[in-house]
């Protein structure tokens, strides 16, 4: 069972309860080849996703998951809400809480955000990603990806490569594999590598073919230019001569070796398009997955009584 | 703690229904079988051992979790959720004569979610309930067309079928009280 009424963040997380929302997952999959693609489990609840920070795949990917699970849904874009004029965070909030949702769905570019909510708040609180901390129904999927294809997690290797600076993705994903026994590699240029790696076990390195080599699984993420106030690399163009995954550097990788891309992808800046449609990329397969693991995780939070802690 | 049935009992309970089953339905041609998890998927596999035993035919047989169909799921919002298990329908349930196969029935409220989640496969021309001991107590207009044994309980107490598969024994036995 999980301990939290809340999905703050992976570091949160005890490998037991990482394994029961992957098995859940496991299930609620099922439910996706069937005619009918929904169960009544959360008839009667209301979820609010509440999205400071522009997202089609997380949302869309949430919304699906909330319909397959019969909820009521209650989307909010800021663009179009009243944090425009003016209100604070708690604010909106509190005025969406006044509607009673049983769980609110959240994305905000601060980091933290969301623990604040989860503090001051009667729902509970899924995080979709705060700022450059954690996105940890990414890192769930992910998971979820490579175990359907290795059936393991424990002892391959995984290099992560790209913006790592900036990127919560890679946050939530070095808590995760790391609690689950990966061999962890970090790959970035100099500027956009963050200084801590090693302290959470993961082997950083500025050399692509050295992460490359031997990788069970290869996550390509993207440059957040929206994140960058700054110089950090010379030209896109020299960060896919140096950083991009290509179908030469891809041969150092095991033979049975798979894609991911948490999206969106920049084709020619950190990925190939010979490499992100080719037969190893399971780019899609983890949009899929990502629907069944938001299922999983808001049918287990659903469980948890809305007062308690 | 009184045993109610024992392997061999259970075996010819479970050889007599298959009897049932192709009496009923004159054959096995549309047939299949789906267990309810947990304990309804083990005797379902057996059923179908014993179709195959008496005529040679291989009956299709799936397996489905009610969890996320249960009508007491939400209203009470404590503690951890039930574990959720995979539902395995490797056919079609279209124009299919459905039997469906629990270990004891009792409220009916299994069953009810069972008819809603099959329903959700598809338009079976009949669906049949088969199970294994029938205790009583129905709070919804649910019978079972085939029943193993009917045996007469209160409300207080518990009825547990332990099967090879799962609880490494064949038998079923009764206890007092609120163990469960």
């Amino acid at each position: 069972m999980l301990r939290s009424r809340h999905l703050l963040g992976i570091a949160d997380l005890e490998p037991a309860e990482i394994r029961e929302i992957l098995e859940t997952a496991e299930a609620m999959k099922e439910i996706a080849a069937r005619p009918i693609k929904k169960v009544p489990t959360l008839r009667g609840r209301t979820v609010v996703n509440l999205f400071f920070e522009p997202s089609t795949r997380t949302r869309t990917s949430f919304e699906v998951a909330e319909k397959r699970l019969s909820a009521d849904t209650l989307s909010v874009a800021v663009a179009t809400s009243s944090v425009t004029k003016g209100e604070t965070l708690l604010d909106t909030v509190r005025n969406l809480e006044a509607m009673a949702p049983d769980i609110i769905v959240m994305r905000h570019g601060s980091s933290g955000a969301p623990h604040l909510l989860a503090r001051l708040c009667r729902s509970r609180i899924v995080n979709a990603g705060d700022g450059m901390h954690e996105h940890p129904t990414q890192a769930l999927l992910d998971a979820f990806t490579i175990l359907e294809h290795k059936q393991r997690l424990d002892g391959l290797k995984v290099a992560i490569v790209g913006d790592l600076l900036h990127s919560r993705v890679l946050r939530s994903n070095v808590h995760l594999l790391g609690k689950m026994g990966v061999d962890v590699w970090g790959c970035a240029p100099p500027t956009l590598m963050p200084r801590d790696l090693p302290r959470f076990g993961v082997t950083a390195t500025t050399s692509i073919d050295e992460a490359v080599q031997g990788a069970d699984v290869v996550m390509m993420l993207r440059i957040q230019h929206e994140r960058m106030h700054g110089h950090y690399i010379p030209s896109t163009r020299e960060y896919f001569e140096l950083f991009g995954l290509t179908p030469g550097r891809l041969r150092r990788a095991k033979s049975d070796v798979i894609i991911m891309h948490p999206g969106p992808m920049n084709r020619g800046v950190e990925i190939d398009s010979d490499v992100a449609d080719g037969p190893y990329s399971v780019i899609l397969e983890q949009v899929a997955n990502g629907v069944a693991v938001r299922m999983a995780v808001l049918y287990l939070l659903a469980g948890h009584d809305a007062e308690g802690d | 703690m009184p045993q109610v049935m024992d392997a061999d009992r259970m075996s010819r309970a479970l050889t007599r229904i298959a009897h049932e089953i192709l009496e009923r339905n004159r054959g096995t041609a549309e047939l299949a079988l789906v267990g309810i998890r947990r304990r309804g998927v083990p005797l379902a596999r057996r059923i179908a051992a014993a179709l195959h035993d008496i005529n040679g035919d291989d009956v299709p047989t799936g397996a489905l979790d009610i969890t996320l169909y249960r009508d007491d799921l939400m209203r009470q919002p404590v503690g951890p959720q039930p574990v959720l298990r995979r539902t395995e329908i490797p056919f079609s349930i279209d124009d299919r004569r459905i039997l469906l196969v629990d270990d004891v029935l009792y409220t009916g409220r299994t069953i009810r979610a069972a008819l809603d989640a099959l329903i959700d496969f598809g338009r079976p021309r009949a669906i049949q309930l088969i199970v294994l001991i029938d205790r009583g107590h129905r709070e919804l207009p649910i019978k079972a067309d085939y029943v193993g044994k009917n045996i007469p309980t209160s409300p207080a107490e518990s009825v547990q079928v332990r099967l090879i598969e799962i609880d490494g024994t064949d038998e079923v036995i009764v206890q007092n009280g609120e163990a469960s």
